[in-house]
């Protein structure tokens, strides 16, 4: 079963003629967990802003298929965005406020979760109390805890230093295996797409038009062991050449410009 | 220990300062009309208490009014700039426009357009006021953090819910600090609403006395309006402090260690 299908996605913002998405297909599964690698400043947070429905596309359609009545996605951007006004358990538990829960059964639903985000005993500390690392874990669970049909993940470990990113990957690994929630995440790091997903998608060209969709087919359960494996730097090689092609793709369009 | 150090030294600087100035005006001889003894702005306090009380009853009530007034005022033209780009591009430069003329050359316009009733004193407040409020709380709304609004949306949240939960909390501390600065001003404007033309108020008090060289007077009349300046400023200290609880907790928290 699908989870998200986009059909021949056009996008360009109203005051530019460049198109940022021309003619874009493709489609999610559920439980799929599947990452977008592109350059920076190629708009692939504009492709977020598409699906959370923040802009609207000049052509094509956006499908998020869920069971429930509403779409619900949840979305963990680059920073932890929390409220400073809230402590963490309000800052976690406003999706389901939101969605009519009593402020009383949102903090009880959400406060099953903190044992296993490693919360536990940070319930009535505020954000700037925290390190970042446990932010960007209660984000996380802000964006989770309304069961939503898809969680968008943009660059989420991108502003925490390499030591703390290393184990939020591992715990964000265990934690999609075990709960199987369907994924889609925006990273720089090939490392970690590769430990996360089950598909990774490149961008080849500009505008965003085909993406090169690559099977990661390193078998679960997986663990940071895995980086080390030889099927790992094998995929990781083949990934490298893609991306190499396309800085070169890159520059003579600029040649051209000039 | 470091909160008694941190209320004696201020105390002993007020204390040195007045004595300073208790004794050094004799020493100096300089005249009364000039600048009286603190003994002697005391003794006026005392001797004309129930005057001042009763002057600063109208100071404070048109100030008071004209501070409420200014604060609707002022929310309602930042979310109107807000929410409307349009009333944004028109009111914006005239809110602008208001600050460059000189409060006070507007203010005997009050005056004619008023009379000598308390509206128009409560117009030179508004004046003063509403400025810092309209800009301060726009500059609050503008600064929302956009990745949480998106957040928000994602999850289902309408633009009402949004509003509530989210730019009504962020502009908080904006709109606080603005209040903080309006209370101030507010004072200030109705003292010189009175100036212009009242029948009562610490303004026509000092102008009062100051045409009688009575400088002892005019020293407590200041004083007065000063500690007026004070309580409304507390107000918003106060606001702050019940409605910002976690900024509080950030500060004390700011020299540890962060948990982790």
């Amino acid at each position: 079963m699908k989870a998200l299908e986009i059909n021949n996605l056009s996008f360009k913002y109203k005051d530019s003629n460049k198109l940022i998405i021309d003619d874009l297909s493709f489609s999610i599964d559920k439980n799929e967990f599947v990452t977008i690698i592109a350059p920076s400043g190629t708009g692939k947070s504009t492709l977020f802003r598409l699906i959370l429905g923040l802009l609207r596309p000049q052509k094509g359609d956006i499908n998020i298929l869920s069971e429930g009545v509403k779409n619900i996605i949840g979305y963990m951007p680059q920073k932890d965005s929390l409220m400073p006004w809230r402590n963490i358990l309000d800052n976690t538990a406003v999706g389901l406020e939101l969605n009519g829960y009593s402020k009383k059964d949102a903090r009880n639903k959400a406060v099953k979760y903190f044992e296993s985000f490693r919360l536990k005993g940070t319930e009535k500390s505020y954000p700037n109390e925290l390190s970042g690392g446990m932010r960007q874990r209660a984000s996380f669970l802000r964006a989770i805890v309304n069961n939503p049909s898809i969680l968008l993940l943009d660059e989420p470990f991108s502003s925490l230093d390499a030591l703390t990113r290393r184990k939020m990957q591992t715990w964000l690994l265990d934690l999609c295996q075990r709960e199987k929630n369907t994924v889609f995440m925006i990273t720089h790091d090939i490392d970690e797409a590769l430990l996360l997903s089950d598909r990774i998608l490149i961008c080849t060209e500009l505008p965003y038009k085909n993406l090169k969709s690559i099977e990661v087919s390193i078998k679960r359960p997986r663990n940071y062991e895995t980086t080390l494996s030889s099927e790992f730097i094998e995929l990781k090689r083949v990934i490298l050449n893609i991306l190499d092609m396309l800085e070169d793709t890159k520059e003579e369009v600029k040649n051209e410009e000039i | 220990m470091k909160r008694f150090n941190d209320l004696i030294f201020p105390f002993v600087f007020l204390v040195f300062i007045l004595l300073a100035w208790e004794f050094l005006i004799p020493y100096f001889e300089v005249p009364n009309y000039i600048v009286p003894k603190f003994s002697d702005v005391l003794k006026v306090l005392w001797s004309q208490k129930e005057l001042l009380y009763k002057h600063s009853v109208v100071t404070l009530g048109e100030a008071i009014l004209g501070l409420c007034i200014s604060v609707i005022i002022g929310i309602s033209c930042a979310l109107s700039i807000y929410l409307w780009r349009s009333v944004g591009k028109t009111l914006y430069p005239i809110i602008i426009f208001s600050q460059t003329i000189p409060t006070i050359a507007l203010s005997p316009i009050m005056v004619m357009w008023f009379g000598y009733s308390i509206w128009s004193k409560v117009a030179v407040v508004i004046l003063f006021c509403f400025f810092p409020i309209v800009i301060s709380t726009l500059d609050g709304l503008n600064g929302v953090d956009k990745d949480l609004e998106d957040v928000l949306r994602a999850l289902g949240g309408s633009r009402l819910q949004i509003f509530l939960k989210l730019h009504m909390n962020s502009v908080l501390p904006n709109f606080l600090s603005s209040f903080k600065i309006a209370a101030t001003y507010s004072v200030s404007g109705a003292t010189i609403g009175e100036w212009l033309g009242a029948e009562a108020g610490l303004g026509i008090y000092i102008k009062r006395a100051a045409g009688m060289l009575q400088s002892d007077s005019v020293f407590a009349g200041v004083l007065v309006l000063s500690f007026l300046g004070l309580v409304l400023f507390s107000i918003g200290f106060l606001l702050e402090k019940i409605l910002l609880k976690y900024r509080r907790k950030l500060k004390e928290d700011n020299y540890e260690i962060k948990k982790s």
